[in-house]
């Protein structure tokens, strides 16, 4: 039980990139086939102003994903990540394009450099979650043995399962960003945007569908005990339901309730991880101490994580970080800065405060000593800070 | 202990030194943004808050336009902080499969750290004029706190492969994992973390002073360059000679924990008591050949005492020691600059306290210049002299970086390719940083302006 407890964390944060990340991805492809002229811009922009607040805080999932299963499954994660190098590595260079040209956009000023921004990160988001996948194929078709760079280093991830799932983390991901953008739109009230995405999203869900379907013939041919661990208990389950929740999205998406179809399709998409019976953990789990400690901590870590994300979900939902939001003006009344008080308390403060740093730190040598040592210095640097007030400085000049 | 039986068999790799050149190069490149992760936001919320209380607009354009360097910079250090995660397991997936179950802790922990201040990141930067001025500057406080758990984190992990504990070897296998005792019952982790976190205060503050130090030589000095100059520069004058009183910190806990990384960085081949210190020159043969020999000055930083023996490098077979000169050159430039940063620190504290003002000398001006580049520089050489400094263990003294190191193939393609798309990275990041800066300067309301560009974060 404590030894699986981690895989759950595991599966749940891979569930939850998939959905809220893979999000993002499909956002930057749509950033591709956004189509000509002003119209196209239009696409582009918006498609752009859904993801910004967001994408970084999704993107963490990923590194959530590796560090839990590092410090849970060492001898899985050191197999893994040595045979299957060069699909990480790519995703890595992926994840670097994206980062970059997210930060480069800020600085465009002419429609050709946000044209030629634009293309990268598009190129980024279909290379990332292609390689990705491809990865996460090598391991449920089981072509990672245990062992430092065991398996081969290319029939590890250029294999028929691989590239299927590479396929069907981009095709989804184009799905699911078409289906929020639809919903984006909605609230941001753009008819034309909104008929747009919808176009996209029913068209990126056939061929997400089809690739699904399809995508059984090559599991037949090249994972066997995958294609059949699919129709066997909870991957059975989890089947059905991404069918019917993939139908309903579509059903919702014609039918223009966006909203609803958001949370479908999520669900549809939600379900892949929990499709892979072959993506178990292979090789030792860590020690119990490590296990239960690890567990702690995610637990503690999701108190303050989840309503922090929370937060940051609720204001952009609710439009308030939209572009066309009301602002918030703020009341500035005008005050004057309280003189610096007293006669020069605050250098008597600082320099006490040295005094006491050099002593308890440089000259003593006890731990405790150490510690209040450099709580001193630490208060002589503020108290210094503020004693020689930077702002009236500048003024003065 | 009995010697480690790595948790994957140990494979040779031919190319050991481009691994450990590749991952030298991604920290390089990642440490600087780590530093304005630290200390940036700290700026911003001050201008910020500045602002509440004044309501100058002058302290909202600044916040606003700082802000937006918040946002190219940290998704920048997004990118390369995840390169580095990817290399624990691409680079060195036998040092993660043996300890991943001790220090992984560290970086699950710092996960959580890293999500907190993305998340609030999104919402100071995306809240401007969206939220309340109180709730907006709220929504920084977390980023600040956050940019020093996710350093406790990280260092937690490096100063636990420099000192190693919470487990023992039984047989070869990594057994009694204790790893809330590992990462953090660590009496090196202290003084490694607040000599960075200082370090990170250093860094941003002399750059990003120097960039309007910059803008002075060349004319532009109003009240509103004056103000984004003397803030960091305050910050980083106050923090260097702080930073010479914790590198004596540092060092001492080296002397006691790591002899050998200590003799290295003076070159001491022979176990001397009243040992001497060399500035400068060049170790070979067993000595340090044209430096600058202080008698028993070693021994009184080291351990505080005239003539307290520090161990040599003699006391280890060769094969375990770490590459003298390297370590020596990166420490002596790290104390050599840190040095001289807190002389410029000085020198601004007594103008302040004497004459009451800025300094009026072109010279100062000039060297707040140089200072940001050169702390970037002396931060990285404190980094070379920690991580060299630690060679050829991975582990310290427990496994060799050689049994860390993947099997796979290709390493120099790999090594080849991030140089290329790392030179490629500093373009777009120098450019994004030029474009920002050259942004017309809208002081008259500190608003949005005109035409709201469809970036938020653009105003």
């Amino acid at each position: 039980m404590l030894q699986t407890l981690p895989l759950v964390f595991v599966l749940a944060g891979l569930v939850l990139y998939v959905v809220l990340a893979g999000a993002d991805f499909g956002a930057g492809l749509w950033l591709l086939l956004g189509g000509r002229g002003e119209r196209g811009a239009s696409v582009r922009e918006h498609a752009h102003d859904s993801m910004a607040p967001v994408w970084e805080a999704n993107h963490v999932w990923l590194i959530f994903v590796l560090t839990v299963t590092w410090t849970a499954y060492p001898t899985f994660f050191g197999s893994v990540a040595s045979t299957l190098a060069v699909p990480f590595f790519i995703a890595a260079l992926g994840i670097i394009l994206r980062g970059a040209s997210y930060a480069l956009r800020a600085g465009t000023t002419s429609p050709r450099e946000l044209r030629t921004v634009d293309t990268a990160f598009a190129i980024a988001s279909l290379v990332t979650p292609f390689a990705l996948g491809t990865v996460v194929g090598g391991i449920a078709s089981q072509r990672v043995p245990i062992g430092n760079a065991a398996g081969h280093l290319f029939s590890s991830w250029l294999n028929p399962t691989s590239i299927l799932i590479g396929t069907l983390a981009v095709v989804s991901s184009a799905y699911l960003a078409a289906v929020y953008l639809a919903a984006d739109a909605t609230r941001v009230g753009d008819r034309e945007l909104e008929e747009a995405f919808r176009a996209r999203a029913l068209g990126a869900g056939v061929v997400a569908g089809a690739a699904a379907l399809g995508g059984l013939i090559v599991l037949h041919g090249d994972a066997h005990s995958l294609f059949h661990g699919l129709f066997r208990g909870a991957a059975l389950g989890a089947l059905i339901a991404s069918g019917l929740a993939g139908t309903a999205t579509l059903a919702l998406v014609s039918r223009r309730h966006f909203e609803a179809a958001r949370y479908s399709a999520a669900l549809a998409v939600a379900s892949y991880p929990t499709l892979l019976p072959g993506l178990s953990v292979d090789g030792a789990a860590a020690p119990h101490d490590t296990l239960v400690t690890l567990v702690v901590a995610v637990l503690a870590g999701g108190a303050l994580l989840f309503p922090s994300l929370g937060l940051l979900f609720s204001l952009t939902l609710r439009g308030r970080f939209d572009p066309n939001a009301e602002p918030h003006t703020p009341p500035t009344p005008a005050q004057v800065l309280r003189a610096t008080t007293g006669p020069r308390f605050g250098a008597r403060l600082a320099v006490a405060f040295l005094i006491a740093g050099v002593g308890l730190l440089n000259a003593a040598s006890a731990p405790w000593a150490h510690a209040i040592g450099v709580v001193s210095l630490f208060g002589f640097m503020i108290t210094a800070f503020l004693e020689i007030a930077p702002q009236a400085l500048a003024g003065d000049s | 202990m009995s010697p480690l039986a790595a948790a994957l068999a140990p494979v040779h790799q031919k190319y050991l030194l481009q691994a450990r050149q590749m991952q030298a190069l991604s920290f390089t490149v990642h440490i600087p943004l780590v530093a304005f992760g630290i200390a940036f936001p700290v700026m911003v919320l001050f201008v910020e808050w500045l602002h509440m209380r004044t309501g100058d607009p002058l302290y909202r354009t600044l916040a606003r336009r700082w802000t937006r360097l918040v946002v190219a910079l940290f998704a920048v250090g997004v990118i390369t902080g995840t390169i580095l995660s990817f290399e624990m397991g691409l680079l060195w997936p036998n040092f993660t499969a043996t300890f991943g179950g001790v220090f992984g802790l560290g970086f699950a922990i710092e996960g959580f750290s890293f999500f907190l201040e993305a998340i609030f990141i999104g919402i100071y930067v995306y809240g401007w004029d969206r939220l309340s001025p109180r709730a907006h500057f709220l929504s920084g406080i977390p980023i600040v706190i956050t940019g020093f758990t996710g350093s406790l984190m990280v260092i937690s992990v490096n100063a636990w492969m420099n000192h190693p504990g919470g487990f023992r070897l039984r047989g070869g296998k990594v057994v009694d994992i204790n790893p809330l005792k590992a990462l953090f019952g660590n009496s090196y982790l202290w003084s490694e973390l607040i000599h960075m976190y200082i370090a990170g205060y250093m860094v941003v503050g002399f750059l990003v002073a120097g960039a309007y130090a910059f803008g002075r030589l060349r004319g532009r000095w109003g009240r509103y360059e004056r103000t984004a100059m003397v803030i960091p520069l305050t910050i980083a004058c106050v923090a260097a000679p702080v930073q010479v009183l914790v590198g004596d910190w540092v060092a001492r806990d080296v002397a006691v924990d790591q002899p050998i990384k200590l003799a290295a960085i003076e070159g001491l081949y022979k176990t001397t008591n009243g040992a001497p210190e060399h500035v400068l020159g060049w170790y070979t043969d067993g000595q340090v050949k044209y430096g600058i020999k202080i008698p028993h000055l070693l021994s009184l930083l080291a351990f505080h005492s005239y003539n307290a023996k520090v161990q040599g490098l003699d006391t280890v077979p060769a094969s375990q020691r770490p590459p003298v000169n390297v370590v020596r050159f990166a420490f002596q430039t790290m104390v050599g600059i840190g040095t001289l940063l807190a002389l410029l620190g000085l020198i601004y504290l007594v103008v302040r306290i004497r004459r009451r003002r800025l300094p009026t000398s072109a010279w100062f001006y000039r060297a707040v210049v140089l200072a940001g580049p050169a702390a970037t520089v002396a931060l990285v050489a404190g980094w070379v002299t920690t991580e060299v400094g630690r060679q050829p263990w991975v582990v310290y003294k427990v496994m060799p970086t050689a049994d860390a190191v993947t099997g796979a193939g290709g390493i120099p393609v790999g090594y080849a390719t991030l140089v290329v798309t790392y030179i490629a990275l500093g373009f777009a990041v120098a450019w994004i940083l030029r474009r920002l800066a050259r942004a017309p300067l809208d002081l008259a309301s500190g608003g949005p302006p005109p035409h709201p560009s469809s970036d938020p974060a653009t105003a």
